[in-house]
């Protein structure tokens, strides 16, 4: 907003009197919000501590000497879930977008890897993913094939790219499809091959356009390295769940969800932001 | 002059039932300015990407530079590096630098060296007072630098023919006179184009031939001189008179 | 719920048989328990007027304790996991009374009053066996050790069965040759979680990698058949059945006990505080001193092969 400069501008009495009304308005907005807040978060609190079982349900599932005692072996098996997930995303990404550039040819050679394509899409897209972590782990190993191996922990987290690189390859796929058609001819107009468009051009593109249903994705993958308990990892989940077995307390199961909180919530943040920027970087041409 | 850098003989092009072109003949020397114009609809943009080769044609000949490149069997990619094009809009790769976007084609078409490709370009945005754009990305710029990048990028590729599709269409009144002035100074230095265009001040200012497309027909051609002043068709003269009242 | 006492797991239990006159020794023991159980046997069923009005004892049966104490009147309502494993049960169905488990747990009905056609078998799964809050079984029989840090979520019987731990390998592995502890640790052990077995690798044994920990027993069958584990350890009878009959070509390396603390019991699990507890205790003492428990456990769990001791 650029005003006009003049030295010796005083605001109005009427300009005067207009900013203390907002002003006014604005604290009585804030006691208005401040006590919503209040009333909303007193009425939570009071109806759970007030059920009858919340003294027993406090002693089973927040009990502080339980958490701390547990929190060694949860925090342990936290570490799996951290290395399944660091290893997971990038294979994930690899194959999503190379699966959706497959989709994307046209040449007659590439035929059967289209087929596969979709199949491979569909398919995966449709078996549950603890149904393909369960195949996995247990079923594959059961093949003794020659050269692979049968630690589930890897077993667990290809399955687990296998199944959200086929959510992933639609995402990028939508991606792809959304890029202007005149990049496409501009690329063409330049001389590049189709592959070299791909490349070059689009997919850079389509990339950053779906990098928050991408960050979406990673975030649900998190979330989903719990899943490698049923094959016997024993990540946090499994972890806190034996202790609970042990210990016929269930505390340890808040600490883990704790622990994946503490690890999501950042990056729902920091998705929130990429999204607002690229909000921004979209839009700028048209404001302007 | 048999030596003619394109040839169009009786192009034909439909979409679906709908015939866009019929019966377009152009014959288009080195050093030529050839201005498109017409009602939207009309054509051109059509004729620009057939004789690109973005589009199939239904039937006709075009011949560049001797060879024709409406035989299938042509590889269109080997056609499209010695022709340049400038679109509307969404011209540039919005996620590379100006820069980059014109050392692209270069490198990965042409096999030039990186160092190679970034001095031409340079040299190019130098001379079109662009230098100072190189490093930033397109969203940053105002459309006419963006269109103007556009040229240059195009120009990168050392093209022999230049075919620009309404290049000033999408931009505000007080940028078109930038991007113009290249255009000008590209004809003066003897680059030969085919341009579709709505500024016929412009156009009777740099071509040499005009064509006055009407309905997929090539109407009426001739010098601007001839068009302008003094045009045969009927329909020639209300669609001038409706555009220059216009303007 | 009422909540008269908590009762305390006791290492051994007390029959209450004992404190009656007569039955101090043995052989006194053994001629009246017989004919205690003749005459328990003829007593009326379960009803709402009931008095011991056959039996010979001056303290109540366990029958008259246990009235008005169970989820349903007239039910006793028992629960196990599902599946139901050998030796603790037979073909998945607890209620055909084959097993070791299904047998005590219908000897202890019948203490209680309960013939075959009133008490209902209902099915939960072990990891929420001990969730808070109402529990729609009486008690739940499923090989859980009882332990004091349980104890303090629920409550426990007397403890009814005491197991040695066993390690289970493929024939021929070389595992399967290990004769002492120490040789043990160089491979990859595993056990279901939760149970003793799992206590007893990762504190007497403790191999040098961690060991595997498996949801369930069939897991862990499945990981030895694919070699993903070298040895798995269960309870000695599990052991039996799965080389038995499970898994082909398997075979005990060894049966160990648990070296640190006091071997663990099995006992029947209750909500805590529900005072049906007491019952099951008395028939529990009942069927122990009558003879009962010594022969179910004969007929289902017997240890006639003779089982190298791993030290």
């Amino acid at each position: 907003m650029s005003e006009l400069r003049s030295s010796a501008w005083e605001p109005s009495r009427r300009e005067l009197e207009r900013r203390a009304v907002r002003r006014a308005r604005a604290r009585r907005d804030i006691l208005v919000a401040t006590v919503a807040l209040v009333v909303v978060l007193g009425v939570l609190v009071v109806g759970i501590t007030s059920a009858p079982g919340w003294a027993r349900v406090r002693e089973t599932f927040f009990n502080w000497d339980e958490a701390k005692d547990s929190f060694p072996q949860v925090i342990r098996g936290f570490g799996k879930n951290v290395v399944i997930f660091l290893v997971a995303e990038p294979c994930i990404l690899v194959v999503g977008a190379g699966v959706a550039v497959i989709r994307s040819t046209v040449s007659p050679l590439m035929l059967p890897f289209r087929v596969l394509a979709v199949v491979y899409a569909d398919v995966f897209r449709g078996i549950p993913t603890i149904l393909l972590v369960y195949l996995a782990g247990i079923g594959l190993p059961a093949l003794e094939l020659r050269g692979l191996t049968t630690n589930t922990m890897w077993l667990g987290t290809g399955a687990l790219v296998a199944s959200y690189g086929a959510y992933v390859s639609e995402v990028f796929r939508a991606g792809i499809e959304s890029i202007h058609p005149s990049q496409l001819a501009s690329a063409d107009t330049l001389g590049l091959s189709r592959w070299q468009s791909m490349i070059h051009v689009i997919l850079p593109q389509a990339t950053r356009r779906v990098a928050p249903p991408l960050l979406n994705d990673f975030i649900s993958l998190q979330k989903d390295t719990a899943l490698l308990s049923v094959i016997f990892v024993f990540e946090a989940m499994f972890s806190a769940q034996d202790y609970t077995n042990y210990h016929f307390n269930y505390t340890p199961l808040v600490v883990a969800a704790v622990l994946f909180i503490c690890l999501t919530i950042p990056l729902t943040r920091f998705t929130d932001w990429v999204a607002r920027r690229m909000m921004r970087r979209e839009f700028a041409g048209v404001v302007k | 002059m048999t030596d003619a850098l394109l040839e169009v003989t009786d192009l034909r092009k439909c979409y679906g039932d709908k015939v866009v072109l019929s019966q377009i003949h152009l014959t288009v020397q080195p050093h030529d300015v050839v201005c498109l114009i017409g009602s939207s609809g009309s054509g051109k943009s059509t004729l620009l990407r057939c004789l690109n080769l973005l589009e199939g044609i239904d039937d006709g000949v075009i011949r560049f530079e001797g060879r024709e490149i409406s035989d299938p069997r042509v590889d269109p990619r080997a056609v499209r590096s010695r022709m340049g094009m400038v679109f509307q809009a969404y011209n540039l790769f919005p996620h590379l630098t100006v820069l980059d976007n014109c050392t692209l084609a270069p490198r990965r078409v042409h096999g030039l060296a990186k160092a190679d490709a970034e001095q031409r370009a340079h040299h190019l945005l130098e001379r079109f007072g662009l230098s100072d754009q190189a490093g930033k990305h397109p969203d940053r710029m105002s459309g006419g630098q963006q269109q103007r990048a556009a040229l240059v990028r195009a120009l990168c590729t050392q093209p022999t023919l230049l075919l620009l599709d309404e290049i000033t269409a999408a931009l505000d009144p007080e940028l078109v006179g930038d991007v113009l002035r290249i255009v000008r100074e590209l004809a003066e230095q003897g680059t030969t184009m085919i341009l579709a265009t709505h500024e016929m001040a412009f156009a009777r200012d740099i071509a040499t031939t005009v064509c006055f497309l009407d309905d997929g027909r090539i109407l009426e051609h001739g010098p601007p001189a001839e068009i302008f002043s003094d045009p045969r068709e009927e329909r020639t003269r209300r669609f001038l008179a409706r555009v220059l009242a216009a303007g | 719920m009422q909540r008269s006492h908590e009762s305390e797991p006791l290492p051994t239990s007390r029959p209450l048989v004992a404190s009656i006159p007569g039955m101090r020794t043995p052989r006194t023991a053994a001629v009246l328990v017989p004919l205690m159980l003749l005459a328990l046997g003829c007593a009326p069923q379960d009803s709402s007027t009931a008095t011991d009005t056959t039996s010979s004892e001056p303290n109540a049966t366990p029958a008259d304790c246990a009235q008005g104490k169970t989820l349903t009147d007239g039910t006793l309502t028992i629960a196990t996991d599902s599946p139901a494993y050998d030796p603790w049960f037979h073909g998945n169905d607890p209620s055909n009374g084959k097993g070791y488990e299904s047998a005590v747990a219908y000897a202890v009905a019948k203490q209680l009053g309960f013939d075959r056609s009133t008490v209902t078998w209902v099915k939960q799964p072990f990891n929420t066996s001990f969730a808070p809050g109402p529990k729609h079984f009486d008690f739940d029989i499923n090989q859980i050790s009882i332990t004091a840090a349980r104890a303090k979520a629920v409550t426990f019987s007397d403890g009814y069965y005491t197991a040695a731990q066993a390690l289970i390998a493929l024939e021929g592995s070389p595992i399967s040759s290990v004769t002492s502890l120490a040789d043990l640790k160089q491979y990859k052990l595993g056990a279901q979680t939760g149970t003793t077995s799992l206590t007893a690798l990762r504190d007497d044994v403790q191999p040098d990698s961690d060991p595997v920990v498996f949801q369930n027993t069939n897991d862990a069958k499945q990981a030895l058949l694919n070699h993903q584990v070298d040895a798995i350890a269960a309870d000695l009878p599990t052991a039996f059945y799965i080389t038995a009959v499970q898994i082909p070509h398997s075979t005990i390396v060894g049966q160990f006990q648990q070296q640190s603390g006091s071997p663990e019991q099995f006992g029947m699990l209750f909500q805590k505080g529900n005072s049906l507890v007491d019952c099951v205790n008395q028939a529990l003492a009942s069927i122990k001193d009558n003879g009962t428990l010594d022969s179910i456990e004969q007929k289902w769990l017997s240890q006639t092969v003779s089982v190298p001791v791993l030290q």
